[in-house]
């Protein structure tokens, strides 16, 4: 059921998957936040072998103006693919996929930002793919949460979100490209850690009842550990790596 | 969790479940109160609250904003204020209640580039702030360097009753208008005082959530 054929062995019959990882495992994932002058909010992610940059600005006015609510603050999503982020050459126009992929980070995002404290307003995320490796959404959604936090938009909680699937009737952690492109089913997961709240969910494939309930369960054990290193990336950007122990210097 | 006075936050983290009122930054999940950005949350009393590290200015009435004209109307300047929302600040405020549109010319008065110090007199959802300069110490600026710091900051640049930003004074021999949006005039005749306090908030800026900051500035005031 479902993948395509491929050469490469998946899982092997160690529990070991085609890039050497267990099935629990996630890709090496790191952040950084503030990494860039112009934009309000900033962060870069490397997710595997995805590295993508995050840009915010905002809020700030709304152009045109008829798109403005004057109950509400908006949000706006770009996630747009460098024409060098894949093998060959992606057209830099926005194509129909990434379309897709900015809708469902906007809303995504929205349920954990308070827009509502800016009426008439606007907050624009920008995401910029310079590496593609599968789970390019995932990625970006996590950078965008960082970099609207670096941006100090207010926000009931951070974003994290991480894939799981089902390679070799297995269900595994975070799928790479390979196992993408040849597994049974992928499934990325938006989670709000604090609040428990999961804000993203797609399927691509199929699943059984209990597959898909231990392929969530998997998704937000990942998407934790991304938590983490989002806090990390904020502690070192506001903190200086420092803990919680705070200072009490105020006025 | 509960119990510490002041610890470093970031958005989504539990401050406290205890009864205390959440203010500025801070959402009730609950009985759990968060925080909604990346600061130092500070219990005080029975409140909560969290001073964030970034951010724009959001205006309250009655606050001291610095702001930079950017345009004008017929009736009214539209001034920066490093907020989300432009400054409002009306014609008849300056040229007083007989002000004329088809007489008076504006720019006479202040022109785009300008800084002004001015104050909230209104803001509410509905509308952009409206500013008035009609007090003591409002109006045009003609002098200053222009210094920013995060508005969230502000507190901590003018320290425990006005002691900090006392020390930077006396000891630059300079004078800083502290506007409540993180925007900063300073006037010194003397260059190398306006470039001392320059550095202190600068130094505030990049680190008010230290543990020292104020003793730290009061050190580099002295060594100079």
């Amino acid at each position: 059921m479902g993948g395509r054929d491929t050469d490469v062995v998946l899982l092997d019959e160690n529990g070991v998957r085609c890039d050497g990882r267990r099935i629990d495992q996630t890709r090496r994932v790191e952040i950084r936040a503030g990494v860039l002058r112009n934009a309000h909010g900033s962060a870069y992610i490397e997710f595997g072998d995805n590295k993508i940059l995050a840009g915010v600005f905002g809020p700030r006015d709304v152009h045109p103006k008829h798109m403005s609510d004057t109950d509400t603050g908006i949000l706006r999503c770009r996630y747009h693919m460098s024409p060098f982020s894949v093998t060959e050459r992606k057209n830099p126009a926005p194509s129909r996929r990434e379309i897709e992929i900015s809708k469902v980070i906007k809303e995504a995002l929205e349920p954990s930002l308070m827009l509502e404290k800016f009426p008439r307003t606007v907050v624009d995320v920008f995401m910029e793919v310079l590496q593609a490796d599968g789970g390019s959404r995932c990625a970006a959604l996590s950078a965008a949460s960082v970099a609207l936090a670096d941006a100090g938009i207010p926000m009931r909680d951070m974003v994290c979100a991480c894939a799981a699937g089902k390679v070799a009737d297995t269900i595994v952690l975070d799928v790479n490209n390979e196992e993408d492109q040849a597994g049974q089913a992928d499934m990325p997961v938006g989670y709000m850690p604090n609040m428990d709240r999961i804000t993203l969910i797609q399927l691509d494939g199929v699943l059984t009842p209990d597959e898909y309930k231990r392929c969530v369960r998997t998704a937000v054990d990942g998407c934790r550990q991304v938590y983490e290193v989002q806090k990390k990336a904020l502690a070192d950007r506001f903190f200086g790596g420092g803990g919680k122990e705070g200072s009490g210097d105020g006025a | 969790m509960a119990g510490a006075r002041h610890q470093n936050v970031m958005p989504g983290d539990v401050i406290t479940t205890g009864p205390y009122r959440p203010e500025e930054h801070t959402v009730l999940d609950g009985k759990r109160i968060l925080a909604t950005a990346v600061g130092v949350s500070e219990i005080r009393d029975d409140s909560v609250r969290v001073v964030p590290l970034a951010g724009m200015y959001y205006p309250r009435v009655k606050d001291f904003v610095i702001g930079k004209v950017v345009s004008h109307t017929s009736l009214s300047w539209e001034l920066e204020i490093n907020s989300c929302y432009v400054g409002f600040l009306p014609a008849s405020d300056v040229f007083g209640r007989d002000f004329s549109a088809h007489a008076d010319d504006l720019t006479s008065h202040l022109a785009k580039g300008d800084m002004v110090a001015a104050r909230v007199a209104n803001f509410d959802r509905t509308r952009d702030p409206l500013l008035t300069v009609q007090d003591r110490d409002l109006g045009k600026i003609d002098i200053g360097e222009l210094a920013s710091l995060a508005p969230g900051k502000v507190p901590h640049l003018i320290g425990k009753n006005g002691s900090t930003i006392r020390a930077i004074e006396e000891s630059c021999r300079a004078t800083l208008a502290v506007g409540d949006n993180g925007w900063v005039v300073i006037t010194a005749d003397d260059p190398d005082g306006l470039l001392k306090a320059e550095r202190a908030v600068r130094m505030i800026d990049e680190g008010a959530h230290e543990a020292g900051i104020s003793e730290r500035v009061r050190s580099m005031l002295e060594t100079g």
